[in-house]
C-alpha cells in the first residue's frame, strides 16, 4: 500500500487541476502557432480562479507551479494581491489580459504560459525527468536541466559506485572473518562472533559518530599518524565529510550483513572437502579455489545482495559523515521529503531506487539464481 | 623389494599426541605388504583414525617415521603423496557433477582431456555407475555416493587407498553388499588398502589382516581367523566375536598349558597358556560360545554345570544364557538339531576342550 501510494504520487498532478480547472480548459484552446500569448478567455479564467479560489489550495498549487518554472510563485502572489484589490472595489477591468499584463509584465512573457502546459494533465512524468536532471522545454520536449541544477545523475552514479565499493569491501573484509568464525575452535569463534555482533547491536548513530571521532582531521587516526611522525601536522588526511568517510563508515556498518550469511554457509561446508581435494592432489590454494570458494557462492551472493540493497538506500551515515560530496540519493530523498516538501519528486526518486533494486534482483536471479541464496 | 622386514607401508615407532601430554598413538609399529587389505579395527578413540590421517598426511607423527615404498613420507605434503582416500562422509564436492568429481584429481595432474574422459568412464564403469556421470552427488543415493567416492579415490591410480569408515552411513543391507563389492574391487585391481572401521564383522569380511587398536596401541595384528580363534589378550577376545570369560589364578604351568583355579572356589580349569607368565598370576579365561558342548562327558575336558537363565530361539541355533561358575552371562550356542528339550531353570552339564580355553591377561 505505501509503495503503491508512493508510485501514484510520483506521477500525480491532479491537485493543481482542481484549482485552475477553467484556466486549463481555456488554455487547451490556445493556438500557440497563431498567437504569441493565450487569448483573453485564459486570462479571465485565471483572474476569476485566483480571485475566488481557496487560499490554501492555491498556495499548494503555487508550489507545484514553481517546479515547472521558478518565478511562478512570486508572480501569482503579486498578481493575487492586485486582483483582491480589484474585487474589493468591484472595478472589473474590460480586458483581463491587459489588466494582468499591466499588473505584472511577466504575464506577457510566453515562457510562463508554456510552463503551464506541463501541468494541465492529471498525470505527469516531470518528477521522473527531474530525478534524472531533465525537464521540459516550451514545446514540452525533454531537455537537460540548466547546468547548475544538475545534481541527480551524478548522485545516482555516486550512489551506485559507493554501493558497489561498499559491497566489494565488505566481501573482501568479511570473507576471512567469516572463514575464521566457521573454522576456529568454538571458544574462540564465540568470542569473535561477539565482536562481530556487538557493533551490530549498537545504535547506528553511535557508530557513525564514533567514525567521525576516529577519522576527523583532529581525530584519533590522524592524531596517531602525526604522533608517529608518518604525517606532519599540516598534512592531516581528510578522511571524513567526503566520499572516503562514507565508504569507510558504511563498510564497517554493513559488514555484519556480509559476515553472517557467509558464516552460515561456510559453517556447513565439511572440513573434509579441503582434505579430500588435497588428498586428490590439489595444492591448498587450488583446493580453496576449486572446492571451497564455489561452495561459498550462495553466502557471498546473499551477503552481497543484502549489503548492496542496504547501501543503495543508505541515508543516515552518508548524511553525517559524507559532507558535501559524500551525499547519496537517500539524502536527497530525505531532503525533498522534509525540507522542500516536493513529494512528487521524492516519490519519483524512491520509485527509481525501487526500480534499480528490482533490476539488480532480476539480474542476480538470472546469473546466480535466487534459490541459491542462503541466509542460514 | 617387499620382503617381510621392509613392508610397502611401514610405521616405525610412531607416537602421536595432540596436546603434548596424552599419547593417542603409542609406539606403533606396523608393516603392510603391497596389495594387502589391512583393517585397523578398534573402538572410537583408539587411535585408528589418527593413524590413518598420519598416513594420508593430515596429521604429523610426534615421534617416529612412516615409510611408503621405503621412503620416509612425513615431510611430504598430502597432495604429493599419491594416496587415495575415501572419507567417512564421502566428501564429494557438491558443486561438481559425478564426472567432474572424478576428473578433478586428473585435472590437477594436468592429464589430457581425452585421457581424463577415458579414465573417468572406466572408473565409473568399475563401480557400475557408468551412466551417472552428469548427475550431481545430491541426486544420488547413499550407496551410489559411496561408489563415486571409491571411484574418485581410485581414478588417479594412487599407490594405496585409505578408507575411513566408508560404510558407516549406509544401512545394514547396503553395507554388507558394499563390503563384498569393495573386496572384489580390491581383488581385481590388487591395490593396497588400509581400512578403518569399528565394525568387527566388516573387518572380518574384507581384510587380509586386521590390526586391533585399543588405547593407542595395536593389541594384535593377524589374519581374521587367527584373531578370532587365537586372541592374544582379553581385549581382542572381547572385541572380536562373542566371548565367555571366567576369572581365576594360575596354579600350575605345564609347557603350553596351565591349570587355573577359578575365583570363589568353583574348581580347576585346564587351559592354554597364552598371556600369563607364572604360577600366581591372575588371569581371565576366554571360551568361545560355540566351543562349549552340552552333555558330552570327556575325561580330558573341563566339565562344569550351568543353570539356564534364558533361552533365545534363533532358528539355526538356540542361544542359551547360563550361570556358570558365578558368571551369569555365560553364553552357549546350541545347534538346532531338534533334540534340545531343556527349559529355563534346568541345570546342564557343560564341557569344553582345554585347547579352546585361553588363559589371558586380566
Amino acid at each position: 500500500m505505501p509503495i503503491g501510494d508512493m508510485l501514484l504520487r510520483s506521477v500525480d498532478d491532479s491537485q493543481i487541476n482542481t484549482v485552475f480547472p477553467n484556466t486549463f480548459e481555456e488554455y487547451k484552446k490556445w493556438d500557440k502557432e497563431k498567437d504569441e500569448l493565450p487569448p483573453e478567455e485564459v486570462y479571465k479564467a485565471l483572474f476569476q480562479e485566483l480571485a475566488y479560489g481557496d487560499k490554501i489550495q492555491v498556495g499548494r498549487a503555487l508550489t507545484r507551479m514553481n517546479y515547472s518554472k521558478s518565478g511562478w510563485k512570486s508572480l501569482i502572489k503579486k498578481t493575487s494581491r492586485a486582483i483582491k484589490k480589484v474585487v474589493k472595489k468591484e472595478e472589473f477591468p474590460d480586458s483581463y489580459k491587459e489588466f494582468l499584463i499591466e499588473t505584472n509584465e511577466k504575464w506577457a512573457d510566453p515562457t510562463y504560459w508554456y510552463a503551464m502546459g506541463q501541468m494541465i494533465n492529471n498525470q505527469t512524468s516531470i518528477y521522473y525527468w527531474n530525478a534524472i536532471d531533465r525537464t521540459f522545454d516550451q514545446e514540452l520536449n525533454v531537455v537537460q536541466q540548466d547546468e547548475d541544477r544538475r545534481v541527480y545523475v551524478q548522485t545516482w552514479l555516486k550512489t551506485l559506485k559507493v554501493s558497489i565499493y561498499v559491497t566489494v569491501f565488505c566481501l573482501i573484509l568479511g570473507f576471512p572473518v567469516a572463514h575464521l568464525l566457521a573454522n576456529l575452535p568454538l571458544r574462540y569463534s564465540n568470542l569473535l562472533m561477539i565482536f562481530v555482533l556487538l557493533p551490530f547491536w549498537t545504535s547506528l548513530l553511535v557508530r557513525t559518530t564514533a567514525w567521525i571521532v576516529m577519522l576527523q582531521q583532529k581525530g584519533v587516526i590522524n592524531g596517531v599518524l602525526v604522533w608517529l611522525g608518518i604525517l606532519n601536522d599540516d598534512g592531516r588526511i581528510a578522511m571524513v565529510y567526503n566520499e572516503t568517510g562514507t565508504l569507510i563508515a558504511m563498510t564497517q556498518i554493513l559488514l555484519p550483513f556480509m559476515i553472517l550469511p557467509l558464516y552460515s554457509v561456510m559453517r556447513v561446508i565439511p572440513k573434509s572437502h579441503m582434505r579430500a581435494a588435497q588428498n586428490l592432489g590439489a595444492k591448498p590454494a587450488m583446493a580453496f579455489w576449486r572446492v571451497y570458494l564455489p561452495q561459498t557462492i550462495p553466502g557471498m551472493s546473499a551477503g552481497g545482495l543484502l549489503v548492496f540493497v542496504l547501501a543503495i538506500g543508505y541515508f543516515i551515515t552518508p548524511e553525517l559523515v559524507g559532507g558535501k560530496d559524500g551525499k547519496l540519493i537517500g539524502s536527497w530523498i530525505a531532503y525533498h521529503l522534509k525540507t522542500t516538501l516536493n513529494w512528487g519528486l521524492t516519490a519519483a526518486l524512491g520509485a527509481i531506487l525501487l526500480g534499480f533494486m528490482l533490476i539488480f534482483y532480476w539480474l542476480y536471479n538470472k546469473i546466480v539464481g535466487i534459490d541459491n541464496i542462503k541466509l542460514g | 623389494m617387499n620382503d617381510s622386514t621392509q613392508g610397502f607401508v611401514r610405521f616405525e615407532k610412531i607416537d602421536k599426541s595432540y596436546d603434548g601430554e596424552v599419547l593417542v598413538v603409542k609406539n606403533l609399529n606396523l608393516d603392510i605388504a603391497k596389495g594387502e587389505f589391512v583393517t585397523m579395527l578398534g573402538p572410537s578413540g583408539s587411535g585408528k583414525t589418527t593413524t590413518l590421517m598420519m598416513l594420508a598426511g593430515f596429521e604429523t607423527p610426534t615421534n617416529g617415521e612412516i615409510f611408503l615404498e621405503s621412503k620416509p613420507i612425513s615431510k611430504i605434503p598430502p597432495y604429493e603423496r599419491e594416496i587415495g582416500m575415501v572419507f567417512q562422509n564421502y566428501a564429494l564436492f557438491p558443486h561438481m557433477t559425478v564426472a567432474e568429481n572424478l576428473s578433478f584429481p586428473l585435472e590437477v595432474r594436468k592429464i589430457s582431456k581425452a585421457e581424463t574422459k577415458d579414465k573417468v568412464q572406466k572408473a565409473l564403469d568399475m563401480v557400475e555407475l557408468g551412466i551417472f556421470g552428469s548427475r550431481f552427488p545430491a541426486q544420488l543415493s547413499g550407496g551410489q555416493q559411496q561408489r563415486v567416492a571409491l571411484a574418485r579415490a581410485l581414478v588417479f591410480e594412487p599407490r594405496l587407498v585409505l578408507m575411513d569408515e566408508p560404510l558407516g552411513a549406509l544401512d545394514k543391507n547396503l553395507r554388507e553388499q558394499m563390503q563384498y563389492e569393495i573386496k572384489h574391487i580390491h581383488d581385481r585391481i590388487g591395490i593396497t588398502v588400509v581400512y578403518v572401521t569399528h565394525d568387527q564383522s566388516e573387518a572380518l569380511t574384507m581384510s587380509n589382516r586386521i590390526a586391533v587398536f585399543n588405547d593407542g596401541v595395536v593389541q594384535q595384528l593377524s589374519t581374521p581367523d587367527i584373531l578370532y580363534e587365537k586372541p592374544e589378550n582379553s581385549f581382542v577376545a572381547k572385541f572380536i566375536g562373542e566371548n565367555n570369560t571366567l576369572n581365576g589364578v594360575v596354579k600350575e604351568v605345564n609347557g603350553t598349558t596351565c591349570s587355573v583355579d577359578l575365583d570363589k572356589g568353583f574348581g580347576m580349569v585346564k587351559a592354554l597358556k597364552v598371556n600369563v607368565n607364572e604360577v600366581g598370576d591372575k588371569t581371565q579365561l576366554s571360551i568361545r560360545p560355540e566351543r562349549v558342548t552340552i552333555d558330552s562327558k570327556n575325561p580330558n575336558a573341563n566339565n562344569f554345570s550351568g543353570k539356564i537363565e534364558e533361552l533365545i530361539y534363533l532358528g539355526d541355533h538356540i542361544r542359551a544364557r547360563l550361570d556358570v561358575c558365578g558368571n551369569n552371562e555365560f553364553i552357549v550356542k546350541v545347534p538346532n538339531e531338534g533334540s534340545f528339550s531343556h527349559k529355563e531353570g534346568d541345570v546342564l552339564n557343560l564341557s569344553w576342550n582345554p585347547d579352546d580355553v585361553r588363559a589371558l591377561d586380566l
